[in-house]
């Protein structure tokens, strides 16, 4: 059913085709600055999946009421509630969390993704495939904050998830947790991922002259 | 969908209103609910601070500073406050222990808040316990964490002033080793400290000079 | 003064908005190919960030204390109306600056940095000087950035880079470096004094 195989590919695509943070080069904020540690990148990426499935939801409700000259604002509005939402609830619930992540959580209202996928997307189709676009770009969002996150903290802090993985003789390489080491595994990164894409293509292209 | 496309100025405005009101409806609520637990949890958090940077306290009482007068005020009116305020902790016979007097003042990355005990008749610090801050995860961050550091805020003397020395040439009562690797953290606290120290020694001596103890039976025990 | 004067430099260099606290990325990344348009949005910038310091004072002087779940709403429809202000502005008296710069002003407003700013003011009780030096520090320091990046990565365009690197990583690798060089000027500021 075709029906079926759209709401999938919405939700997939936001995991790796088009994964915000590594392909769009969006949210870029909150990716380096929470990624000191798996289990922040984790919660900005839980707090990210809310503020954005709620917002897409009630936008593509909303979407034949909503008067484009006052679209970006009505937009704003809503998410900047549902981002207060979660800062409390955060707050209220788990304050170590919430101290941790600190000012991003106000943040997240101005994160690029939010507003790009109303804009984009959520204002113009249904409920069902707003909701999965959503799901699917926070859950790889959620993906890219945590690889960034557990690899910063297994270099940087010598332990995963709060487990302490190497014994007392490591020796951290704490430039991984400050500034300088989120740019820096980002940047790898982005070079991995265009030295894989870059082999895929020659071997595609091998495939393609082979069958010629 | 084209009907919404150019709107009249009444169904703009009707739009926006009615999401401000949705908007508003919701935020009071979610507020309401989360604000006395949030209250709760930093009224905990304080709490136990307060009794670790004073060894043997087991109640408390707040007091804001006014001028030069200690004036006892409520709990909830204390967490009103964002400074000003100190507390005295006494123990089980209702004898003052000391005062924890909570600081706040910037660090290497943002500011850092703490909490530290002081005898007012021993003229030292007890304790001290680093609140809040963002300090550099390995580096910064041990003023929250090593134990060492924070051994140095056990019998601590205030006169002249708290001072800042390196790692392991402390020799005196009123010096604390930095953190090597940390000294602008370390320098931080101490500043904080000694900030505090000018603002309210003199007011909180005073309060206690002859008089062995504040306590007017136990402090407050509700919440 | 002294003390104004520390936190202007404080936020320009030591504590640099993007290079140490991660805000105003999207820029960045993206419009930090030209020296020119980088150093006008620069300026763009500290002047949206001056207004939204002012205003976010006035409300957490006045308004906020009997609102504060309203926080969040206020700031970033005050920094929205400022950038439309600042647009409108801009339109009028260069329509070619306005050309020049264009795309790039809508997007201030989703700048973690404006917001942050605001933040961070809240969060460290700053009065209405001590939030004014701190928002011309914060813009200079953004500009600073952007320009620097904007002149390196203009150099890079005539160097021979390795394709895998080019493009999104190579400005991660440059940040990065940066941002190393940046931390540099930690010690620069004691709070013992």
């Amino acid at each position: 059913m075709s029906d079926r195989s759209a709401f999938q590919e919405e939700m997939t695509k936001g995991f790796w085709k088009e994964n915000p943070v590594f392909v769009q080069l969006l949210g870029l904020c909150p990716a380096l600055a929470v990624t000191n540690s798996a289990i922040n990148g984790l919660a900005m990426g839980g707090a990210v999946l809310f503020v954005l499935t709620g917002s897409s939801f009630l936008v593509s409700l909303l979407r034949n009421m909503i008067p484009k000259q006052v679209r970006i604002t009505t937009f704003i509005v809503i998410i900047a509630t549902f981002v207060t939402v979660v800062d409390f609830t955060l707050q209220a619930m788990a304050p170590t969390v919430h101290k941790e992540l600190g000012a991003f959580i106000a943040l997240i209202v101005v994160n690029c993704i939010i507003l790009g996928r109303q804009e984009a997307f959520a204002s113009r189709n249904p409920v069902r495939l707003a909701v999965s676009d959503a799901l699917g770009m926070s859950i790889g969002f959620t993906f890219a904050l945590f690889l960034l996150g557990s690899i910063r903290e297994i270099l940087g802090s010598g332990s995963w998830m709060g487990i302490e993985l190497f014994g007392a003789g490591f020796e951290p390489w704490v430039i991984m947790i400050l500034p300088p080491g989120g740019f820096l595994t980002l940047g790898v990164l982005l070079m991995l991922f265009a030295h894989w894409k870059k082999r895929q293509a020659a071997q595609a292209a091998r495939l393609r002259k082979e069958a010629a | 969908m084209d009907s919404v496309k150019h709107a009249g100025p009444v169904r703009l405005i009707a739009t926006l209103g009615l999401a401000g009101l949705f908007s508003g409806v919701v935020l009071v609520t979610v507020y309401l609910a989360t604000l006395p637990i949030i209250q709760r949890n930093q009224a905990e958090a304080l709490e136990a601070a307060i009794y670790r940077v004073l060894p043997g306290a087991v109640s408390r009482k707040a007091f804001a500073v006014r001028g030069d007068q200690l004036e006892e005020i409520s709990d909830s009116a204390a967490m009103q406050v964002s400074e000003g305020v100190v507390y005295g902790a006494y123990d089980e016979a209702g004898n003052l222990v000391g005062f924890a007097i909570p600081a706040e003042g910037p660090g290497f990355q943002d500011t850092i808040r703490l909490i530290y005990g002081y005898d007012p008749r021993t003229k030292q610090i007890t304790g001290m316990e680093v609140l809040e801050s963002r300090e550099t995860p390995g580096l910064g961050d041990k003023i929250m964490k090593d134990e060492e550091f924070l051994s140095n805020f056990k019998s601590l003397s205030v006169e002249p002033e708290v001072v800042v020395v390196k790692p392991g040439t402390k020799s005196q009562e009123n010096e604390v080793d930095a953190i090597s690797g940390a000294t602008i953290s370390s320098n931080a606290v101490v500043s904080i400290i000694n900030r505090a120290n000018q603002r309210y020694l003199e007011v909180l001596n005073r309060a206690t000079g002859g008089t062995p103890g504040e306590g007017s039976g136990r402090g407050q025990s509700h919440e | 003064m002294s003390e104004l004067v520390w936190i202007l430099v404080a936020a320009a260099i030591i504590n640099n908005f993007t290079l140490s606290y991660f805000l105003g990325l999207c820029p960045f990344f993206g419009v930090s190919k030209k020296i020119e348009t980088a150093f006008r949005l620069g300026l763009a910038n500290i002047f949206v960030m001056v207004i939204t310091s002012v205003c976010a004072w006035a409300l957490n002087t006045y308004v906020l204390p009997y609102a504060p779940y309203l926080r969040l709403m206020s700031f970033i429809v005050v920094i929205a109306s400022t950038v439309q202000f600042v647009e409108m502005t801009i339109k009028k008296l260069s329509p070619a600056l306005f050309r020049a710069l264009g795309l790039y002003l809508p997007l201030i407003t989703t700048n973690c940095a404006i917001l942050g700013l605001a933040l961070f003011q809240t969060n460290r009780g700053y009065g209405f000087f001590e939030g004014l030096f701190f928002a011309v520090g914060a813009g200079v320091g953004l500009t600073l950035a952007l320009v620097l990046m904007a002149g390196i990565r203009e150099e890079t365009e005539l160097a021979e880079i390795p394709d895998v690197v080019q493009g999104a990583a190579l400005a991660f690798l440059i940040a990065g470096i940066l941002s190393l060089a940046f931390m540099g000027f930690a010690g620069l500021f004691s709070s013992g004094a």
